[in-house]
């Protein structure tokens, strides 16, 4: 089926009614409302996912895989068009759907290098693995533009028969009954049916909050990540970051964002770094700063400057995360309609761990087995895609978040970011530090010395250090 | 923080700049000044990652939809109801990241 005819198609076999809505209600937004209509039992589509991401993606080609007749909604021009991440895809997930995807992945290095950086403004402390392994088969982590990556992702299920249509906004659910059976779109007669619509249309997501799957807006677990991307040559990337071929460096950073919860990072791509800061709303709110502003003192600071010197920003850019973990996770499934990827709050920003590519891979996947499933035995109500939910607690996407339930608080805690990149800092500082003709003094004296520099308790670090080893299992 | 710079930072509109954006002819949220006029906080002016949100003379504000990542910090941050009505741009406009 062409994209033509796909839209082409739209619209018959039932009669739209528009209730009373808002104005804004035949856009997406937050003042979006269901449309109800008038449905036989004949559907444009067997499945319809919203958001050619890499949860849709995934989706669309584990439901067309099963069999299923699939049409995968992308309201940019192209796959990744309108999507931001950090940096680094760990593609392990993709075994299952893409034997020996590392030759495929439009991949611009693999991770090899992986640092964490405590930094305060005068001061870095870095923890650096370097692991061989991960720069050859069946490798870790890349990174990646998210224009390479969804394309390809997307073109995968293209491949297994779904369809593709972009420039196209889903603007309201359409039900029957109380259910979800199809979407409304902004193409003129662009009213798409199926039995399952699988919303992956990130994180603002309005289509899950229109089904009423989400609590309410709360933007205390959402964050804002700011990037740019600053072109360099690659030998001269290779040279600052010790690389070689097309290994690459994952650096995360605790203590550059003026005190705002968050953090910083900076990622090798081929020939440009990425660089940004991620920062809590609430945090943003209150600080009175600006983003960017944050991203210039990243840039500026003594232990990142001499790594970006000289290179240029070829493009900026923002975005939203949701962080909130396992204790805010929304209602995944309705009757006729699932939820995965941003759209679900599934990005795992626990600490040393900072991943949403792979749990949006498998929880499409999963989305798409589920609704495909579902749909053969003729039962779409929340009770019969309940299969999905079961799939998610078995697989690693919501054993993490569960295990990791506890550590997006802590990293997020005002101690953990105001006052511990400073005490480790000044601690390590202070052990190598040599003032003769005085002896050294004890680590312990020292410890307590930087801790109380900090104003921070030793109790309190002591009940923080066994709340992180409980948290991390 | 501290630190001799060792580049200028551009001004923030040449970094805007760099991004492509499909500027459509609907604008895609629109800002009632009239509800911004009695807001003490007005956090979209510092929150807004395009910088969007301008503060006029009389209290009100000025939004230009232009320049928007369609991110939603914006709505998210906003505590007035009614003062920013937020939808996604029609299918194929608006920004295009190509390194996001």
């Amino acid at each position: 089926m062409t994209r033509d005819a796909a839209t082409g198609d739209a619209g018959r076999g039932h009669t739209g009614r528009n209730d009373a809505v808002p104005r804004e209600a035949g856009r997406a937004g937050p003042g979006s409302r269901s449309v109800t209509v008038d449905v036989g039992t004949d559907r444009d589509f067997d499945v319809i996912v919203v958001g050619a991401g890499p949860a849709g993606s995934a989706a669309a080609l584990a439901a067309a895989r099963a069999g299923r007749s699939v049409a995968l909604l992308e309201r940019g021009p192209f796959p990744g068009s309108k999507n931001v991440y950090g940096g680094v895809v760990h593609g392990r997930v993709l075994d299952e759907l893409v034997p020996s995807w590392w030759e495929r992945l439009p991949v611009q290095r693999w991770v090899t290098r992986r640092s964490t950086m405590l930094m305060t403004p005068t001061q870095a402390l870095t923890v650096d693995l370097r692991a061989e392994d991960w720069g050859r088969p069946p490798y870790n982590g890349a990174t990646a533009h998210r224009a390479d990556l969804d394309g390809w992702l997307a073109g995968l299920a293209e491949e297994a028969g779904a369809v593709l249509v972009t420039s196209t906004v889903a603007t309201n659910l359409l039900r029957a009954n109380g259910s979800v059976v199809g979407v409304r779109t902004d193409r003129p007669d662009g009213d798409l049916t199926a039995h399952v619509v699988i919303a992956c249309d990130g994180v603002n997501s309005f289509l899950a909050k229109e089904a009423g799957l989400h609590q309410g807006d709360d933007p205390a677990h959402l964050t804002l990540g700011v990037k740019q991307t600053l072109a360099l040559p690659k030998d001269v990337i290779d040279e600052r970051f010790a690389l070689r071929g097309r290994d690459g460096l994952d650096l995360e950073i605790i203590g550059c964002t003026g005190g705002i919860p968050g953090g910083g990072f900076l990622y090798t791509n081929l020939e440009s770094v990425s660089i940004g800061v991620v920062l809590t709303l609430p945090g943003l709110a209150r600080a009175g700063v600006r983003p960017e502003d944050l991203v210039a003192d990243l840039k500026r600071h003594p232990a990142i400057a001499p790594l970006v010197a000289g290179g240029e920003v070829i493009e900026h850019s923002a975005h939203l995360i949701p962080e909130g973990g396992h204790r805010h996770l929304p209602e995944l499934v309705g009757d006729g309609i699932l939820v995965a990827g941003d759209a679900a709050g599934m990005c795992l920003a626990a600490g040393i761990w900072l991943e949403g590519i792979n749990f949006a891979i498998g929880a499409g996947m999963y989305a798409g087995r589920a609704a495909a499933a579902a749909i053969d035995a003729g039962d779409v109500s929340r009770r019969g895609l309940a299969g999905y939910r079961t799939a998610l607690e078995r697989s690693f996407v919501l054993a993490d978040h569960r295990k990791l339930r506890d550590v997006p608080g802590l990293v997020l805690s005002d101690r953990m970011q105001r006052a511990y990149p400073g005490l480790v800092c000044d601690f390590a500082q202070s052990v190598f530090q040599v003032d003769n003709p005085r002896p050294k003094p004890g680590m312990r004296r020292l410890l307590r010395r930087s801790a109380r520099a900090n104003g921070v308790r030793m109790r309190d670090l002591a009940r923080d250090a066994w709340t992180g080893l409980r948290g991390f299992g | 923080m501290t630190g001799t710079p060792q580049y200028s930072e551009r001004a923030f509109a040449d970094v805007m700049s760099t991004v492509d954006f499909r500027v459509g002819q609907r604008p895609h949220i629109t800002v009632d000044t009239e509800v911004c006029r009695s807001c003490t906080t007005k956090v979209c002016v510092h929150a807004c990652p395009a910088d969007l949100f301008v503060p006029t003379a009389d209290g009100g504000i000025l939004f230009n939809y232009e320049q928007c990542f369609e991110c939603g910090t914006c709505y998210q941050v906003c505590d007035a109801d009614g003062a920013i009505t937020w939808t996604y741009p029609d299918g194929g406009n608006g920004v295009v990241f190509h390194t996001g």
